[in-house]
């Protein structure tokens, strides 16, 4: 069996030139979000032009991978082969992050206890040596 | 001078059936039978058609359909953007401006879905046994836009429909305390709908509200019978202009209005807009587009008698209710509480056939062509003297309505 949240059947996570950066970042154990060098938008996933003044210029603001719950749902039927059920998938709002949310996972977490607002914190799963997953699991565990 | 009006003029469907039971006949056959029995319904023939139209990455090409149908010339092939089953009535729209602006005069909008003779939808890594010695999982080339957003959801697991449109209905429930049982009132009013339609997948089969609330848990909040059908089926409407309507068959049905879009930052809905705007979060994101279709035809909500909205889940409808101003902000699981949905004694009777919770799943092309039997008089569950209908297609994802008008 194994260890990972996902079984190893999940397809892997997918790449273009411009969510590279992220995914390299994301290797490092650095959880990062784009920002506009022109107007400080920030956004994530990440795209060639900013939504709000559509410059193209912009660089990587890391950010400290606390945030709260603002949405999620527990899910009850696999998506792959062998999984551990139920898993949660939750959109996290990130401090300081300029109001970007992420969707991820809530793990090491009793499904009925999770409310919309509470605090959690980032927690990564390493794939392999060049990939690694953000996941939270609440604040504190 | 008054612009010319597109009408919808013909309808027309194969059987319905649960997921992957029509394994006898290909999925284009069975959009060439609903075509046929469409353009049949409008007294019309195979050689007036010069159009077709259709949406959601339609595997059924509208030029081998041409081709298959002996069309004498195809002038109008054209597919909707909108994802899944939001484009719908888009297709109907973009019919509709093909008839007015002379680039066709007879397009038939249609849609065909035998699943089971191709994927399931949102089953990811299901079918895949893991291999013995799996190598580590690698960073792969996204080849496509969509693609590289996938890698943004699908390493969470977000793949499954029940549990993308859960986000939003988790949080429409935390901000207005809307309850699993105005959720499941919703299903069993569509349920007793279809037990009218002899069309109806789920006709024959009862549903209480204690039957919804012990159904199983798909994706919280989402129940098993929260959650649209899986069908085999197909269906077709055909559009044309007022005078050709004129002499036709039947009553034909007005195209009031149609609008299609999706407001900022919308993209795949819940599977990638989790950065939409704060205030747009628990809606079905169809408030804006809903503005302009009711200022278009001169209308309001009030005005409707009747409506067939597209349910992938019932909580995107719910949210729809808001969103076309039926009932405001937040209040939805009251309305739908009041019984304002039901066919008998309901101020605003919607999805007379089922819907896709109990008819079928024809990614909510049925609904338009129920709204089109509702105000012919066809619907088995009739409302008298109806003369506006509102068709919509999936909220929460960029969608797309209808105004439909009695002549
Ligand atoms: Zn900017």
């Amino acid at each position: 069996m194994s260890e990972r949240f996902f079984p190893d059947s999940m397809p892997p996570p997918l790449a273009d030139t411009t969510t590279l950066p992220w995914w390299q970042a994301a290797a490092e154990h650095r959880l990062v979000v784009q920002r506009c060098t022109s107007c400080e938008h920030t956004r994530l996933p990440p795209a060639p032009v900013c939504p709000e003044c559509r410059s193209a210029d912009s660089d990587w603001k890391e950010v400290s991978g606390r945030g709260e719950v603002y949405t999620y749902t527990i899910v009850h039927r696999p998506i792959a082969a062998g999984q551990e059920l139920p898993y949660v998938i939750a959109v996290i709002a990130l401090e300081g992050a300029g109001g970007v949310r992420i969707i991820s996972n809530l793990v090491d977490v009793n499904p009925d206890e999770i409310e919309i607002g509470s605090p959690v914190e980032l927690v990564w799963e390493d794939m392999s040596a060049d990939l690694a997953i953000p996941r939270f699991r609440p604040m504190g565990r | 001078m008054s612009r010319p009006r597109a009408h919808i003029v013909g309808v027309g469907e194969s059987r319905y059936t649960r997921w992957g039971k029509i394994g006898d006949v290909t999925e284009h056959a069975l959009a060439c039978q609903a075509i046929q029995r469409a353009v049949a319904d409008a007294g019309l023939s195979m050689d007036d058609v010069d159009g077709l139209a259709s949406f959601a990455e339609d595997r059924n090409e509208a030029v081998f359909l041409a081709a298959e149908l002996g069309l004498p010339a195809l002038r109008f092939g054209n597919m909707v953007w909108m994802p899944g089953g939001g484009g719908g009535c888009a297709a109907i729209s973009n019919a509709a401006m093909a008839v007015e602006t002379g680039q066709a005069a007879v397009v038939v909008v249609y849609r065909s879905l035998c699943q089971g003779q191709f994927f399931r939808f949102g089953t990811g890594g299901m079918n895949a046994a893991a291999p013995a010695d799996p190598e580590p999982p690698k960073l792969q080339q996204a080849k496509s836009l969509m693609l590289a957003s996938i890698g943004f959801s699908m390493p969470y697991g977000l793949l499954m429909a029940a549990a993308a449109y859960a986000l939003p209905t988790r949080r429409h429930m935390h901000l207005y305390g809307t309850t699993s049982e105005q959720l499941g009132m919703l299903a069993v009013t569509f349920r007793e709908h279809a037990s009218r339609n002899p069309r109806a997948v789920m006709g024959g089969r009862p549903m209480t509200l204690e039957d919804h609330q012990a159904s199983p848990m798909i994706a919280d909040p989402h129940r098993l019978f929260d959650c649209c059908l899986e069908s085999d089926g197909a269906c077709a409407v055909v559009v044309t202009t007022e005078e050709r309507a004129r002499d036709l068959a039947k009553r034909p049905v007005e195209i009031l209005a149609s609008e299609q879009g999706a407001p900022k930052g919308y993209a795949f809905g819940p599977f990638s807009n989790a950065n939409i705007a704060d205030e747009l979060y628990a809606t079905g994101g169809c408030e804006e587009m809903a503005g302009r279709l009711w200022s278009k035809a001169g209308l309001g909500p009030s005005d409707v008698d009747v409506a067939q909205l597209y349910e992938h889940f019932t909580g995107c409808v719910l949210m729809q209710l808001e969103d076309y101003g039926f009932c405001k902000r937040g209040e939805g699981g009251p309305f739908i509480e009041s019984g304002a949905l039901a066919w008998k004694g309901g101020s605003l009777p919607t999805n007379t056939h089922g819907g896709s919770l109990s008819e079928a799943y024809i990614h909510g092309l049925n609904h338009v062509v129920e709204g089109v039997r509702s105000l012919r008089g066809e619907s088995t569950s009739p409302v008298d003297n109806a003369e506006v209908c509102l068709v919509t297609s999936a909220a929460c994802v960029p969608s797309s309505a209808i105004l439909l008008g009695r002549r």
